[in-house]
């Protein structure tokens, strides 16, 4: 991004250059949540007690922790190839005649 | 999570370890995380109110029923999955589907087309000042006391899976929400019950899986809640197999004897006037629409919410039925027993077979998982709640009433105060409902009746022009004070203080006192309507169908996009899965 001190006289140019969300892209957070815990339970289910008697004799821990590596892992790649573009200006809401004022500061 | 350990502990239902706490610290650490990110996004109060209007459909979506999936949601659809079998689906696939459907296609283009912030302003925009008032002020009260009984099941849950006390868990409860709340305001609540979404999903399915692995698959427990219903003595009132297992006619859910009327009470009662008061005019969910970056996206929020909620039924009721053949401690109480223990210590009740099922099947770990994502969907109901609750008191009562015409700052100052006024009075109504349960059953029977009539002067104010504000405010009063009198009137709406005249009972009483509003408001709309001056046709446009030009309603992109991502379409694949549904089960 050009400085817009020198470049850009009206600032809301500047403000319509648009990025990605990068880290704060919901999806890296399912993802990296939903993986931890599958990588957890993997764990659970290989090294800990599989409490068969519960479960009806199915290691649960082990089968549910790869499942949620493979849905951690689709929700990280998803956002790698389709990134969500923010709009940095986002359209105002037009002036409601019924609604008192606001007065917004820094004039966008 | 272990310096907690210090704190006086009771016993616990569940037997959490380790490996547990850290699965649930962890998703704490996430949620705050986003907070703390979506606080660098807010920079005004539409920012703050109204996520700058930017999120793309499938989040807003997603947030859109993670907003109602809340404690009342999973615990409650589970306890009457347990009491009564599968016509629970009709809270869902009648009581949910048809109404969101209708709210995308026919009504989103009217609130975010007129650019209101709120359902409230868009009352007052229609209606004015009368209509306004009772919307936004019973809507605000409703929102309090649900974030109290929210609070109050969040922090009775802590209780009993960590054995924290009460008042340690209400108030850690309280804390994290406000945090993330009073920090990115609804784009931080957005995020978090996306993500609360899929922890739910992550608790709740394999705790149905194994669940119903451990009864013999859907077969199995198709068997076992026949022999069940078939050994269970007369005096337990258990509903006959046949009405546990099809979801049609759905006596055990309505009340009422004979299956026509069981239909017509389920399909007009809940299906028509209850489902859509609730889903068409509810800020809590309609503001996760309007948080969207396009008309387009605002019509599809709802409509792709309709596709994972038309599921959840299998992930919420399907494990309170197995509970109900494989937990002891629920068997009994549904064969007529009254066992010890459960969640508040005062006997089990069928709020408790969710817990008990994931005591009895779950491994540590998984536990955990399930631990996590209960207390997510309690999180999630209560910040929607207050979320909502804080834009209606900023914009509709403090701007619009209190102190006009301030900056824009004063007003994002103003909501994060209401924030944490909301939170400690929501603590308070956690503590009182801690003492009168049963109290606050009614007044949440209460507050539904205040959604029964909206959906009436809505419905007629968006197509009929003539309507004016003075029917607006009486049509809305008059059908709320009925639906009040005609539960009076029942067996057991307001409990012991329902009169019995009228012979019906459950639910089928509060589908009556709804219709009752339903047809008041309608016809009180009408004749007063005819008698008073209507609003000028100019100052209509944007709120009446008729006055409104089609190009106002319509995205002008969304023809350009394919099928599958056009409202209508969308809308239809989900009524046609819908009755699918509704004729395989």
């Amino acid at each position: 991004m050009t400085d817009p001190e020198l470049t850009a006289p009206d600032p809301d140019d500047t403000r319509l250059t648009r990025h990605t969300a990068g880290a704060f892209d919901i999806r890296n957070f399912i993802g990296a949540l939903i993986g931890i815990y599958g990588v957890v339970l993997t764990l659970m289910g290989l090294f800990g007690d599989k409490a068969y008697e519960k479960t009806g004799g199915v290691n649960a821990n082990l089968w549910a922790g790869l499942v949620m590596l493979v849905v951690g892992a689709a929700f990280m790649t998803w956002a790698r190839l389709r990134p969500i573009i923010v709009p940095d200006h986002v359209g105002r809401v037009l002036d409601d005649p019924t609604r008192p004022a606001p007065r917004r500061r820094g004039g966008h | 999570m272990h310096a907690l350990a210090g704190l006086p502990t009771a016993d616990t239902l569940i037997d959490a370890n380790v490996v547990d706490y850290f699965i649930i610290a962890l998703y704490f650490v996430f949620v705050l995380g986003i907070g703390v990110m979506a606080r660098r996004a807010v920079s005004d109060s539409i920012d703050f109110f109204l996520s700058g209007r930017s999120l793309p459909a499938w989040v807003t979506g997603l947030a859109f029923i993670s907003a109602n999936l809340g404690a009342v949601e999973i615990m409650g659809m589970s306890a009457n999955g347990a009491e009564l079998g599968i016509s629970t689906v009709h809270y869902f696939w009648v009581g949910a589907i048809p109404a969101m459907l209708f709210l995308g296609v026919v009504m989103m283009p009217f609130y975010y087309g007129s650019k209101v912030r709120s359902v409230p302003e868009f009352m007052f925009r229609r209606f004015g000042t009368g209509a306004h008032l009772v919307n936004a002020l019973s809507f605000a009260l409703a929102q309090l006391l649900i974030a109290g009984v929210n609070l109050y099941l969040l922090g009775s849950i802590v209780h009993a899976l960590l054995g924290w006390p009460l008042w340690v868990a209400l108030l850690v409860a309280a804390a994290i929400v406000l945090s993330y709340i009073t920090l990115g305001g609804l784009s931080a609540a957005i995020y978090n019950e996306v993500l609360q979404f899929f922890v739910i999903v992550a608790a709740l399915l394999p705790l149905t899986l194994i669940g119903l692995h451990r009864v013999g698959g859907y077969q199995g427990l198709k068997d076992k809640v026949a022999e069940f219903a078939a050994s269970a003595p007369a005096s337990a009132a258990v509903p006959p197999a046949g009405q546990q297992l099809e979801s049609w006619p759905g006596q055990a859910l309505s009340g009422f004897d004979s299956p026509v009327w069981s239909i017509v009470g389920i399909v007009f009662g809940l299906g028509f006037v209850l489902s859509f008061g609730y889903w068409t005019t509810n800020f809590v969910e309609v503001q996760r629409a309007m948080a969207s970056n396009s008309i387009s996206a605002a019509r599809k929020t709802p409509i792709i919410g309709a596709f994972p909620k038309m599921f959840v039924p299998f992930i919420v009721i399907l494990p309170g039925m197995v509970a109900a053949v494989l937990v002891k401690e629920i068997a009994e109480l549904k064969a007529g027993g009254s066992p010890a223990g459960g969640a508040s210590g005062e006997g089990v009740k069928y709020n408790d077979a969710l817990l008990l099922l994931m005591r009895d099947v779950l491994p540590n770990g998984l536990l955990g998982v399930a631990i996590a994502g209960l207390l997510a969907a309690f999180m999630a109901g209560m910040a929607a709640n207050i979320s909502a609750f804080n834009t209606v008191f900023s914009y509709d009562l403090w701007q619009r009433y209190i102190r006009k015409d301030h900056s824009d700052d004063y007003y994002l100052r103003i909501g994060r105060l209401a924030t944490v006024a909301a939170t400690v009075i929501a603590i308070g109504t956690a503590v009182v409902a801690s003492s009168f349960s049963n109290v606050m059953d009614y007044l949440q029977t209460l507050f539904g009746f205040f959604n029964a009539p909206l959906f009436a002067t809505f419905i007629l104010g968006m197509f009929w022009k003539r309507m004016t504000a003075t029917a607006g405010w009486v049509g809305l009063s008059a059908g709320t004070l009925s639906a009040v009198l005609v539960a009076f009137l029942t067996e057991d709406a307001f409990g012991d203080v329902s009169l019995g005249v009228i012979p019906i009972g459950g639910q089928g009483a509060a589908f009556l006192a709804a219709s009752a509003a339903f047809v008041v408001d309608i016809v009180l709309s009408i004749v007063v309507s005819l008698l008073t001056q209507p609003k000028p046709a100019s100052e209509l446009r944007g709120l009446v169908y008729s006055e409104t030009p089609k190009e106002d309603l319509v995205d002008p992109h969304e023809s350009r996009l394919p099928w599958y991502q056009r409202t209508i379409p969308l809308a239809g694949v989900a009524l046609v899965l819908v009755i699918i549904l509704n004729l395989a089960f």
